[in-house]
Formats: C-alpha cells, sequence, structure tokens
C-alpha cells in the first residue's frame, strides 16, 4: 500500500504530529490540564441543582468513570452481538 | 397569492425542472430554490395560509408560528448546503430526490393540520429512499425497500391515528395531541418511528450508511427533525418521553464505541443527540422546549457537518471503514479540521452549538429536579467527546496510517463544510442569534463559570480515559464486522422462523393433505362405484327384471305367511 508514495515525501511533507515526542507533549498537555480543572473546583461558586455536584471534582471523577464504564459496557455489548461481517449475506 | 404557497412546494416544484434544465444552469436553479423559499418564510406573517376546504374540513397548508418557523429556516439553510455537496455526484436523480424530499420536510414542519401533515409526512418516506437506492447494487436496494416498508408503515399509522383521532371528536389542526387523546396512542408511535425511538430505530443505522455519500447527509437533516419537530408540537409534557430519550442516548454510545463503519458511527450518534431532544419535549417547560428546538437546530448543522466530511473521506478513498482509514490528516487537512469542528460540536465544546444547546436540556432537567435522567444524559455528554468527539476524527483522520496519498475533498464539498462549520462556531460565540429563533423567550446564560468549568472537567477526563485506553491497548478496536441490531428480528429471526415452520410443519401438512386426499379419492371411487353408470344402485333395469324380483318378493312372503299359520287374505290385509 504504500509503494505509490511519492519518494520524497517524508523529506518534505513531515508533520509535526509524526513526531513521537510531540504526541507525548500533547498526552502529558492533557493530563496537566485534567489536574488543573480538578483542582480549579476550588475556585468558583457552584450553584448545584443536586447534592453530588457539590462533591470535590465531581464531574471530573464522574466524567472518568462513566467514559471507561461506558467503554467496558460496549465490549461487553460486543462479545453478545458481533457477528461477521457477511451475518445478513447468508442464507438469503 | 405567494404568501399563501408552502415554502415546501417551491422546493418539490422547482426540483421536477432540474433535470429538465442545461447542465450548467442546475447548480445556480437548486440554489435558487431554497433561497426562494426562505423568502417565502421571512416575508409570511404568522397565522394560517392557504386554508384549503376539504370534504367538511378546512386544511391549512401554511401555517406560520415560531416553532415551525426555526424548523424550516434551519431545514432551508442545511438544503443550500446540501446541494453544494451533492454538486460532485453530477446525478439529477439525488439531486431531484433531495430537493424533494426537502421540500417535504419543511412543508410539514410549516402544516397546519393533520392531514397535510400526513402527505409531507409519506413524501419525506417516498422522496428520500432514491438517495439509497442511487447508491446501485443489491445492499443499497434491500436496506431501501426496509427503510420504504418502515417509512411508509409510519405514514399509515398516522393516518390510521388521524381518522380515529377526528372521529373521536378530535380536531383536524395541528396542536397538542396528547396520549389520551383518541388515536394518540397511533400518532405518537408513528411520531416515534420517524424519531427513532428505542427498538423502532433500526431503519435508521441500516438505511443511512448505505445511501449515496451525499444522500446520507440529506437524510441526517430532515426525517428525525420532523419528528422531533412533530413530537414537541402533538406531545410535549408527555413523561413518558423523559425516559424514552434517555433510553436512546444511552443504548446508542455502545454501538458508537465498537461500530467500524464511520458512517453507522456518526448514525448512532445521531440517535444520541436525538434522546437528548426527546427528553426536552417530554419534561415540556419552556426552557427544556427551548433547549430541544436549540439542539435539534445545532445537530442539523454538525450531524451534516460529519456526514459531510466521512462523505469526502468516502469518496477519496472508497470506504468509510475505520479498518480502511487512518493517517488522512496529511492529505486531507481541511476535511480533518472541519471533522474536528463539527467533533466539538457534538462533544459540546464550550464555544461550539452544541455547548448553548445541549447544556438548556441538562439544565431543565435539573430545574424539574429529575435526578436519574439528568445524570445519566450528562455522563452521556461526557462520553460524547470519547465516542464520538475523538473517537471519529482519531480513526478517519490520525490513527494508524493505511498509506492513502489522496487529493483533498473538492471544492463542491469543502465550500457546504466550511459555511456548516462556521456556523457551528458562529452559534457557539453567539447564542444569541439562535436563541433569537426559539419558541420562548430566553433566560438562560450558558455561559457562566459553573457550566464552562463542568463541561470542560467533563470533557478533558472523557480524553483522559481515550488516551488512557488507546496507548494501553485497552481500547475496543474496529473490527470488520456486523454488530447485531434491533432489526436482526427482521431481517433474520422472522426469516429463520418462517423457514423453521416450514421445515417442522412442511411435512406435517404434506402428511394431512395427502391423507385427506386420500380419504376424498377413496369416497369418490366409492360413490362412482354405487352411483356411476353402472353403479348397482343407479343402474336402469328391465321391466322382465322387475317383475323377476317381484315374484321372488311375493314368493318369499308366502313362505313365511304359511309357515306362521296366517291365512293368506288376512296377512295382505295386514299389509295394507
Amino acid at each position: 500500500m504504500n509503494h505509490d508514495q511519492p519518494p520524497n515525501e517524508r523529506v518534505t511533507g513531515a508533520h509535526w504530529l509524526e513526531d513521537r515526542r510531540n504526541v507525548d507533549r500533547l498526552v502529558i498537555a492533557l493530563a496537566v490540564a485534567c489536574a488543573l480543572l480538578f483542582f480549579a473546583d476550588a475556585l468558583y461558586a457552584k450553584h448545584p441543582y443536586f447534592d453530588i455536584e457539590n462533591l470535590f471534582g465531581f464531574y471530573a471523577i464522574f466524567g472518568f468513570v462513566v467514559s471507561a464504564g461506558f467503554v467496558f459496557g460496549a465490549l461487553w455489548l460486543r462479545a453478545l452481538v458481533m457477528r461477521p461481517r457477511d451475518y445478513y449475506d447468508r442464507d438469503g | 397569492m405567494t404568501a399563501d404557497l408552502n415554502p415546501g412546494l417551491v422546493l418539490i416544484a422547482g426540483a421536477v425542472l432540474v433535470p429538465l434544465l442545461p447542465v450548467v444552469l442546475r447548480a445556480a436553479w437548486m440554489l435558487l430554490l431554497p433561497a426562494a423559499a426562505l423568502a417565502l418564510v421571512v416575508s409570511a406573517e404568522p397565522g394560517a395560509h392557504g386554508v384549503l376546504p376539504f370534504l367538511s374540513y378546512d386544511l391549512v397548508t401554511f401555517r406560520l408560528d415560531a416553532l415551525g418557523r426555526v424548523f424550516a429556516l434551519v431545514f432551508l439553510l442545511a438544503t443550500a448546503m446540501s446541494v453544494i455537496y451533492t454538486l460532485h455526484a453530477r446525478d439529477p436523480l439525488q439531486q431531484v430526490a433531495g430537493l424533494v424530499y426537502a421540500g417535504a420536510g419543511v412543508g410539514g414542519v410549516l402544516a397546519g393540520d393533520l392531514v397535510t401533515l400526513f402527505v409531507f409526512w409519506e413524501l419525506t418516506a417516498l422522496a428520500s429512499v432514491f438517495l439509497v437506492w442511487a447508491r446501485g447494487g443489491d445492499a443499497a436496494y434491500r436496506a431501501g425497500m426496509r427503510y420504504l416498508i418502515v417509512q411508509v408503515g409510519s405514514g399509515v399509522l398516522l393516518m390510521a391515528g388521524v381518522i380515529v383521532h377526528v372521529a373521536g371528536g378530535g380536531s383536524l389542526a395541528f396542536e397538542h395531541i396528547g396520549l389520551d387523546a383518541p388515536g394518540g396512542l397511533a400518532i405518537f408511535l408513528a411520531f416515534g418511528i420517524k424519531a427513532a425511538f428505542p427498538l423502532l430505530h433500526a431503519w435508521l443505522v441500516d438505511a443511512y450508511p448505505k445511501a449515496t455519500i451525499a444522500g446520507t447527509v440529506w437524510l441526517s437533516i430532515f426525517t428525525t427533525k420532523l419528528a422531533v419537530y412533530a413530537l414537541a408540537r402533538g406531545f410535549a409534557g408527555t413523561e413518558i418521553l423523559i425516559w424514552i430519550g434517555v433510553a436512546m442516548a444511552v443504548f446508542t454510545v455502545f454501538y458508537a464505541i465498537v461500530e467500524n463503519d464511520l458512517r453507522k458511527v456518526l448514525a448512532y450518534n445521531l440517535i444520541t443527540q436525538l434522546g437528548f431532544m426527546v427528553t426536552g419535549i417530554g419534561i415540556g417547560t419552556e426552557l427544556s422546549l427551548n433547549g430541544t428546538v436549540a439542539h435539534a437546530t445545532a445537530s442539523v448543522l454538525y450531524q451534516a457537518l460529519l456526514f459531510m466530511t466521512i462523505g469526502a473521506l468516502m469518496l477519496r478513498t472508497g470506504s468509510a471503514r475505520i479498518t480502511d482509514l487512518g493517517g488522512l490528516y496529511k492529505s486531507m487537512p481541511w476535511t480533518a479540521a472541519f471533522c474536528i469542528v463539527g467533533a466539538a460540536s457534538i462533544s459540546a465544546l464550550p464555544l461550539t452549538s452544541g455547548f448553548v444547546s445541549k447544556s438548556m436540556v441538562l439544565s431543565a432537567l435539573g430545574h424539574e429536579h429529575l435526578f436519574v435522567p439528568w445524570l445519566l444524559l450528562t455522563g452521556v455528554s461526557a462520553a460524547a467527546l470519547q465516542f464520538c468527539g475523538l473517537r471519529v476524527p482519531y480513526f478517519a483522520f490520525f490513527g494508524e496510517d493505511r498509506g492513502h496519498r489522496v487529493a483533498e475533498a473538492p471544492a463542491s464539498m469543502l465550500a457546504p463544510m466550511a459555511i456548516t462549520a462556521f456556523l457551528c462556531i458562529g452559534i457557539g460565540i453567539a447564542p444569541g442569534l439562535l436563541y433569537a429563533l426559539l419558541p420562548f423567550p430566553v433566560d438562560y446564560a450558558p455561559y457562566t463559570v459553573a457550566h464552562v468549568v463542568n463541561q470542560m472537567q467533563l470533557v478533558a477526563f472523557s480524553a483522559l480515559v481515550f488516551i488512557w485506553l488507546l496507548r494501553g491497548g485497552g481500547y475496543p478496536a474496529a473490527l470488520p464486522a456486523e454488530n447485531l441490531d434491533v432489526d436482526v428480528l427482521y431481517r433474520k429471526a422472522l426469516p429463520a422462523a418462517v423457514g423453521w415452520t416450514m421445515r417442522v410443519f412442511g411435512p406435517l401438512d404434506r402428511g394431512l393433505r395427502a391423507a385427506a386426499t386420500g380419504f376424498t379419492r377413496h369416497a369418490i371411487a366409492q360413490l362412482y362405484r354405487h352411483h356411476g353408470p353402472s353403479g348397482t344402485l343407479t343402474r336402469t333395469m328391465g321391466a322382465g327384471n322387475m317383475a323377476f324380483w317381484i315374484v321372488l318378493v311375493l314368493a318369499v312372503y308366502l313362505i313365511i305367511a304359511l309357515g306362521a299359520g296366517v291365512e293368506p287374505d288376512t296377512a295382505a290385509s295386514a299389509a295394507h
């Protein structure tokens, strides 16, 4: 698949995202942003609708837990519903 | 007189002329149509127009009010974008089908009575199926047939409900209906099919990914939002809608995380977003209904934008499957950038349209102290960043480089993507422009410190999960597979059940029929033997023959009588 690539592409078209170190920097930036956002809870007045929102860092914790939960739930679902790609083409 | 014309009819009538025009004029003509319709909507006075006497009723073919107006405006805007996007196909069939479909959608949201609504409702089905069939091939044909059956079924249910409604003393005018009204449930379910209620949703994820590149963009705009409009008008405050909406938003997340076909991922995302709108309708407060309408408007734009970017990928690489894509940000940087804008909007990042609309529905849940729906939708809102906001652009444009070295999308695709992306951000930055169009006065500030920080916390930590699992290898890899949804019931289980029934009951049926035929044959043979031309009981006999038998009988009779000692005379008189 890579054979039709112009031979000089690596030289002229190298993108900054192709450098693994730059990707690592992005990930570190995200981690720092997460930490800052978590502690930002100390800095503003909350106007909660529900008691649970008063928990320090509620939205951060909830975002993490629920997002991971959906992924693991999806893996479980896939074990249940995944079939071969031609499933509907068989037997008419 | 033109003020009485439903603007949807402008698109429909104009579409018919498209194939007759010289090719060079078509693009201008097709853009003129939504512009003319827009002019009609903007210039019309609120109220009832185009009143037609029908039997003993008055049909209001064009009713303008705040609710219908905002849907019509965003439909027409999206129509113009889709017209430009469809130019690359040079296919008059798609152009006509798209415009008629758009006209039916616009006509539907501006219909003042249930009969007019029904006509446009069915027309959306009939016109849009050609956007699936235009793809060609057996899979598209069969998916189109399934789509058409479900969509027309929704229309039949609507008509049945309307008949019961009117016969039961209800009004033909399309106003609040409610579940308790005569025919209310049938109308509710008819709307529910097009709104992709859970278990009634499979047509959407089945047909949308099988339509043409431009067809999916058209499809993503009208059908489901027409249903949202209809539910908002007919069933606002129907409590069950809160839970239906929550269910729609939650279950689709799981599918979107594992699905391989990006257009199918987006189709599931579309239902997730509809879930927020349906919940807003169920709450039924001014804030929640404003939220629903705002979210429908925002969703039309970013959903179309996302389908446009994936369509551009399909045009260039021939595939929309994650397992075929990756590393395309270098070849298609503009498309990638527009995809990220769409993804940011669907993830409700601050400064995008999704943020200023979705937060209204969540706040409305908070205002009404509906804790469980609020918690679940907040969770979906967080996960949206991960399952759509990051997953779609990452696997399409970044991720593993599969060696595609292709050209950037054509200008006719980039232009509508750019305008739509601009609108997504524009609404995010200046939400007042959107809020001014909403059906109720808006007293809502999306950009409070708490809102912004909380949303950023949700999405940042959701992104952290994505990166953590991706780097750790725990993120579900896209697999070239079919993930079963409820359409397995009619695509596989129903045919299998019919086959099983034939196999099990076929021999029994054949045996029973053979036995019955055998019995009948035997009975006919017996009848023939006794009653046929030479049968014992129907044979004609000669007079001599007859005389012989009578003499014989009399002789026997005489012998018996003599044997019993009875005088023959007496016996004869006794015989009388």
